[in-house]
């Protein structure tokens, strides 16, 4: 039972400091990240992420299911961002096949996507405020998000594992009186971002726990490969939706908040900018939702309409060959990445133009994020590691796969 | 609609910057370029990988300064039978490379490029954990994900799915 003993180990470098383990099951690691300290003091002197803990092998099992069969495997990398998984996998594999998407399910896959954005920040401000000490936003963070996954369960009638994203477009229409439901929404979220700003952003004690804690400098976070908030924390004008847009975003507009500081503080505000500046995109996309089709005109990649297949022998020899054996996809490769609330969600694909992908690799940002924990913490104090930790959002599923 | 053929003709892209770069420096090192779906992959030499990173980083017209990812495809049982792949972002320009390395199975051994970007370190133990890809010069090549103990490489392709039993 070598698996029982707890790998790798790490032994005082010095008489005078000790060895802190920190998770797998502590609350402040969000999952099951396991932290081993050398501490001097409370001085941290090495810091050593240990992951692997929720390995499940998503890229091993995708080489064996059918291209459509592996959406629903997507949602469960990052169960706080469903959506943004999907909407990867299927523009790489829309990449490889050529497929022209039509307008609606565009916007569509950008509204969802915005949500999901504000859904996963929600989580992520809750909890952060929660590890340091600020208990009450919890509450508040979860009171909005709630709203928002009735609604993820209105559209996909699922809460979190959504797979609402099909290659060719989205599983299905909005049910009436959605858009309305979205509208609604988006009309009271600005106040409440404002109730967690006044809780939070002017607070004497959340500034002494974040301002000046955990600095990253720009030039660190490049080479470390970290992206996202955490990069523009640090000053890198970077978003991938607005330099290198993908799924119709170059039809929206929004600002890229950037903050100098590099400090927790400045990837707070970063962060809460974005909830504002997402619920913009999703008021736009309300508002202009094109007319017309939600999948691709293409027989032999899109499942037909139910009614179709009952009623014609052509769409449901179509259905029939999708189910049993999927849908040949051209021989290539494609590297599709999008902005996930996290940073650059990567997916890579190898085709070797058969039904079932000969290679996926999904490029997660919070695995490269997790690498700057080191130059944030080394040298500080023990109290740091966990605010530390809490400002680059790490979702452990995303990190181990 | 299908999508264009890919090119593969060096002549046709050699234009492009980081090709241009790469042959200026040393022809040897390119051992073949494809461009497919808008993608730029470069195949490098396995010796020059480093260096290749170190000079498409610094060079001004291209600025690839940020290293996106870096992952492997076995192609078993064909040889040479890894590819490590590495997807290049450049910050300033927003563009994308991939550049490719092929290794025999017998030894397949690369440099590593944590002395250009830190960064890599997580992405290589990955790659040496799922695929037994070696990493030269890394620091702490050690597994990442599957316990310390663990036989085999997972994701090399005669690694069954649901493992040894």
């Amino acid at each position: 039972m070598a698996h029982l003993t707890p790998t790798p180990v790490l032994e005082p470098a010095q008489d005078r400091t000790m060895i802190l383990n920190m998770g797998p099951q502590h609350p402040s690691t969000h999952g099951v990240l396991r932290v081993l300290l050398e501490i001097d003091g409370e001085t941290v002197v090495r810091i050593m992420p240990d992951i692997g803990y929720l390995h499940t092998g998503i890229e091993k099992t995708c080489e064996a299911k059918f291209y459509q069969q592996v959406v629903p495997l997507t949602d469960r990398i990052d169960y706080l961002c469903p959506m943004t998984n999907n909407l990867c996998y299927v523009l790489a594999v829309e990449k490889l096949l050529g497929l022209e998407i039509p307008p609606k399910a565009q916007w569509m896959r950008v509204l969802m996507n915005e949500l999901t954005r504000i859904n996963s920040h929600l989580v992520w401000l809750g909890t952060h405020a929660l590890d340091i000490g600020a208990m009450t936003v919890f509450l508040y963070c979860f009171r909005e998000r709630e709203i928002i996954l009735k609604l993820f369960e209105a559209i996909s009638g699922q809460r979190m594992m959504t797979s609402y994203f099909r290659v060719g477009g989205v599983a299905l229409e909005p049910p009436l009186g959605f858009f309305d439901r979205v509208r609604k929404f988006s009309d009271i979220f600005p106040g409440r971002v404002d109730e967690y700003e006044n809780l939070l952003t002017g607070n004497p004690i959340w500034k002494m726990r974040t301002k000046g804690v955990a600095t990253l400098t720009a030039e660190d976070a490049i080479a470390l490969g970290a992206t996202g908030p955490t990069l523009r924390g640090s000053g890198v004008d970077i978003d991938l939706r607005r330099d290198m847009p993908y799924s119709g975003y170059e039809n929206f507009k929004f600002k890229v908040p950037v903050s100098q500081d590099g400090d927790v503080y400045a990837r707070y505000l970063c962060r809460v900018q974005e909830l504002r500046e997402s619920i913009e995109i999703v008021k736009q996309a309300v508002a202009g939702m094109p007319e017309g089709p939600i999948k691709a005109d293409a027989p032999h990649v899109v499942l037909p309409d139910r009614e179709k297949m009952k009623t014609q022998m052509e769409a449901l020899i179509y259905h029939f060959k999708i189910i049993t054996e999927g849908f040949a996809v051209p021989e290539g490769e494609v590297y599709q990445a999008v902005e996930s609330p996290r940073g650059e969600m990567g997916y890579y694909i190898v085709s070797d133009g058969t039904a079932k992908p000969y290679r996926v690799h999904m490029r997660a940002a919070c695995f490269a994020n997790l690498q700057v924990l080191e130059k944030m913490c080394v040298g500080r104090l023990l109290a740091d590691v966990v605010a530390a930790i809490g400002s680059i959002d790490i979702v452990l599923g995303e990190i181990d796969r | 609609m299908a999508p264009a053929p890919a090119i593969t003709d060096i002549e046709k892209l050699k234009d492009h910057p980081a090709v241009a770069r790469l042959l200026a420096w040393n022809p040897a090192a390119v051992e073949g370029v494809k461009f497919d779906r808008d993608e730029m992959t470069i195949i490098v030499a396995r010796e020059s990988i480093r260096e290749a990173c170190a000079l498409l980083r610094e060079d001004p017209a291209c600025a690839f300064n940020f290293l996106s990812d870096v992952t492997c495809v076995d192609r078993y049982p064909a040889e040479p039978r890894f590819e490590v792949v590495y997807h290049l972002l450049s910050i300033p320009k927003k563009e994308r490379v991939r550049l490719k390395v092929k290794l025999n199975g017998a030894s397949a051994a690369i440099e590593s490029l944590t002395s250009l970007w830190p960064g890599a370190n997580f992405f290589e133990r990955e790659v040496f954990d799922l695929f037994g890809v070696r990493f030269t010069g890394h620091p702490y090549l050690r597994r990442i994900l599957m316990p310390e103990d663990w036989e085999g490489y997972p994701l090399r392709k005669d690694y069954p799915v649901e493992g040894y039993r």
